[in-house]
């Protein structure tokens, strides 16, 4: 009777859905106040009736009712609560239905939180939000309900849910990430509406800037957590495969920090608006790529899931349609969007510019080396697969210019900035960076290491040059105090974000250097070296946990003598699918993690054991979340949360 | 030329050479770094080149994994239901790696036909199978046919 219920609230809510994808639009269009102002109410009906549906799967999956078939598939009854609840969204109908949750909440956000916006733009966007809305429940409710039933004869217990998914990561993961996937659709909304009435003045992109980059933390956020995640679950010790599927999810992050900035510049200066319209267009079909990529199978992926070419095929109609129907609209009306001021060529926008030019490369290069075994098969040339030589090479060269730029920038005023100004500004925290870069590989490792150089000499100029610059602001104020509150949230920010990316760049640029990994034989009472450290295998033991039985391996590491820490390193047999899984035990610290995970079990009570060290990795996620909680920081500002007054005013301007 | 002009002139060729410059090291890099799959079957034919990074897919034959007992050494045989070709892997075998398990390696051919495998991959879902074995598999039954 319940799941019965989800499938009518769906069907409710897809009704809700086209309701408000035409009628607020066509009130916009025709100017029929009454017609607009049911965007507001119908946004709720459709967050409540997406959210009753999805709470009737999570009580499905609550009560163990297997003549759900999706839940016969991806639960059993012996599953840990927190797993059941997290397996609503370990399957593709069901992260789908998450996704389209997700989107009606953003929805509902978006009507809740827009005082300040003129009716006729709240009403487009919302529309715009709820032609997006109607297509996903369509395709949810035709191609994947998460509903359907094995009836009358049903099994008796579920299949189980993949034991590489029966974590923490999946509670947290799927839905941060999806959070700055379909955040985005705000952002394009936005610019859809922008578009539709012509208006894109400093308002509009205010308007959409604190979406924009809340989504766009949400999605660093998530992509962090899933580098950490296939860290320590895989049990390889990396941190990035450049996959198929983290690329996807890769290209709208890089897409949404060149819109992120852009946008920055339309509010401030007025110019690069067609530029920010057409990223937040591709921001979106990016998310739209992903969520093709993911859910279709077409790529070998590790996330590649058993699918179905029907939905794929479906989700590419989505994706060529929002492409196609907005880039027609683009092109229609975008000539008429005229640039407000101009600038030099050594100035703040300029250099902004290039950041955007060297991320959008990177998306590209991205994208084309996700893409291109599709095409060369298409092309029946061969099956290929690209590998990660491509994409460090091409990856890390653009980073490293952007960077400098980056430091550039902060030097840099609008308009136009002199050179003196700039080399007075920058000759220190290039001295100092270019000094930390070659003096740090001597002090930690044994010599001069020249990706050591470059990865720590551009990020100490990022923490050096946005120090220096924060330093200036107090430059012409007596008391420090007063001007640390007068700085916005929105420069807080900022800083957090780029020393962010410094310290994502310290992490990765040590532990890609200074890592050191073994794969040994071990028999019981043997010790193996690594990096200092001695690693001593003391056997396994059988241990049983909630739906599994594990060998359970004891490893004792000391440093010089001195015991360090014991590692408990498990190898895992799920008993529904009888699958074997490894489960890594790691020391964690700032400074370095200690990693170990089992093989397989060889002759006399022997395992080949895997063994790491692994420097300032925890860096690179510690940097992905700084730049994340600046995203976040920003929309705290006060500018985004001004009265009517104030907005109108410019509004008219 | 108004500076106007000038100043056009210089972004367009800038953004020209800029462009041209990168596609060329893309399509550089991803000569440099595409690896090719092979069937089994291909290889036993003598199509795959030797000493160079390819992929190789198949099933792992029930019986033919073997262990040496000192090292991490391992050998198996991969078949498409056609023909059968050896692997030989030094590492730890990921979780689902497994005999009548679709799996797929990356390594070189040596010169003795045997296949010297870098990495094995194997997917999270145990029902997966490699949609490029999926194709041959897809091929071999419609020959049958």
């Amino acid at each position: 009777m319940i799941p019965e219920l989800g499938e009518f609230a769906l069907i409710l809510a897809l009704g809700f859905s086209i309701i408000l994808a035409t009628v607020p639009l066509y009130g916009a269009a025709t100017l029929k106040t009454l017609w607009m102002q049911y965007a507001k109410p119908l946004a709720k009906a459709q967050f409540t009736f997406m959210l009753i549906s999805f709470i009737c799967l999570g009580y499905a999956f609550s009560v163990d009712d297997f003549s759900v078939q999706y839940v016969a598939n991806h639960s059993n009854s012996q599953l840990p609560m927190q797993f059941k609840l997290s397996a609503v969204w370990g399957g593709h109908e069901g992260s789908l239905l998450l996704w389209a949750l997700i989107l009606s909440g953003w929805t509902l956000a978006v009507s809740l939180f827009s005082k300040g916006l003129p009716l006729d733009m709240l009403a487009r966007v919302l529309g715009v939000m709820g032609i997006i809305a109607t297509g996903f429940t369509s395709f949810l409710l035709w191609t994947s309900s998460p509903f359907l039933r094995y009836l009358p004869r049903y099994p008796m217990d579920g299949a189980d849910l993949n034991p590489l998914l029966q974590d923490f990561g999946l509670i947290v993961h799927p839905p941060l990430l999806y959070m700055g996937y379909v955040g985005f659709s705000v952002a394009f909304a936005f610019a859809i509406s922008a578009l539709l009435s012509g208006r894109l003045d400093a308002a509009w992109a205010r308007w959409s800037r604190p979406w924009t980059n809340i989504a766009w933390a949400f999605l660093g956020a998530g992509i962090t957590l899933g580098s950490w995640w296939a860290y320590y679950e895989l049990g390889w010790g990396g941190w990035w495969f450049w996959d198929p599927v983290e690329n996807a999810s890769l290209m709208p992050w890089l897409v949404g920090t060149a819109l992120m900035h852009s946008l920055a510049v339309t509010e401030k200066r007025g110019v690069f608006k067609s530029w920010t319209l057409l990223l937040a267009i591709f921001a979106f079909s990016l998310s739209l790529l992903g969520t093709f990529l993911v859910r279709s199978g077409v790529l070998t992926s590790v996330h590649a899931f058993a699918s179905d070419p029907e939905r794929g095929f479906f989700i590419l109609v989505l994706l060529v349609l929002t492409i196609g129907g907005s880039l027609t609209l683009y092109a229609f009306k975008a000539p008429n969007v005229k640039s407000e001021s101009s600038f030099a060529w050594l100035s703040r926008e300029m250099l902004l510019l290039i950041n955007n030019v060297f991320l959008m490369v990177m998306a590209v290069t991205v994208l084309l080396g996700t893409l291109y075994p599709l095409l060369i098969d298409a092309l029946g040339a061969g099956k290929i697969s690209v590998g990660p030589p491509y994409f460090n090479a091409l990856f890390v060269p653009i980073m490293g210019l952007m960077v400098i730029c980056l430091g550039l920038s902060s030097a840099a005023r609008w308009r136009n900035t002199k050179m003196e100004n700039v080399k007075k500004q920058l000759m220190l925290p290039a001295i100092i960076s270019l000094l930390a870069g070659v003096i740090f590989p001597f002090l930690y490792g044994d010599g001069f290491n020249f990706r050591v150089f470059i990865g720590i000499s551009l990020s100490m100029w990022i923490i050096t040059t946005v120090a220096k610059e924060f330093k200036g602001k107090f430059r012409t104020s007596s008391s420090i105090t007063e001007k640390l509150k007068q700085l916005s949230p929105s420069y807080y920010g900022m800083m957090l974000a780029h020393i962010g990316v410094a310290v994502t760049a310290i992490g990765i640029t040590l532990v890609s250097v200074y890592s050191e990994e073994r794969d040994m034989r071990l028999a019981p009472g043997e010790t193996v070296e690594l990096a200092d450290y001695q690693f001593k295998f003391l056997g396994t033991k059988p241990v049983k946990g909630a739906n599994y039985t594990a060998d359970q391996a004891t490893i004792e590491i000391s440093l010089d003598g001195a015991s360090i820490v014991t590692l408990h390193p498990e190898k895992r047999r799920y008993n529904v699918k009888k699958s074997m899984m490894t489960e890594a035990s790691i020391d964690p610290g700032l400074f370095r993690d200690l990693y170990v995970a089992l093989g397989e079990p060889l002759a006399d009570g022997a395992w080949a054991v895997r063994v790491h060290y692994k420097p300032y990795v925890r860096w690179l996620w510690l940097g992905g979340l700084l730049m994340a909680l600046g995203g976040i920081l920003t929309v705290f500002d006060r500018r985004y949360r001004q009265n009517k007054s104030e907005k109108q005013g410019v509004a008219h301007a | 030329m108004t500076p106007k002009r000038q100043k056009r002139l210089i972004i367009i060729l800038s953004i020209v050479l800029g462009t041209s410059l990168i596609v060329g090291l893309v399509m550089y890099s991803l000569n440099q770094n595409i690896n090719l799959f092979y069937s089994a079957n291909q290889i036993a034919n003598g199509e795959a080149p030797v000493g160079t990074r390819i992929r190789v897919g198949g099933m792992v034959v029930d019986g033919s994994v073997k262990r040496a007992t000192d090292s991490l050494r391992v050998s198996f045989a991969l078949t498409d239901y056609e023909k059968t070709v050896n692997v030989v892997f030094t590492g730890i075998l990921p979780d689902l790696f497994r005999e009548g398990q679709g799996i797929i390696a990356q390594g070189k051919m040596d010169a003795q036909g045997v296949f010297q495998a870098i990495e094995v991959l194997a997917k999270h879902d145990e029902n997966y199978m490699p949609p490029e074995i999926a194709e041959t598999m897809k091929k071999k039954q419609e020959a049958i046919k």
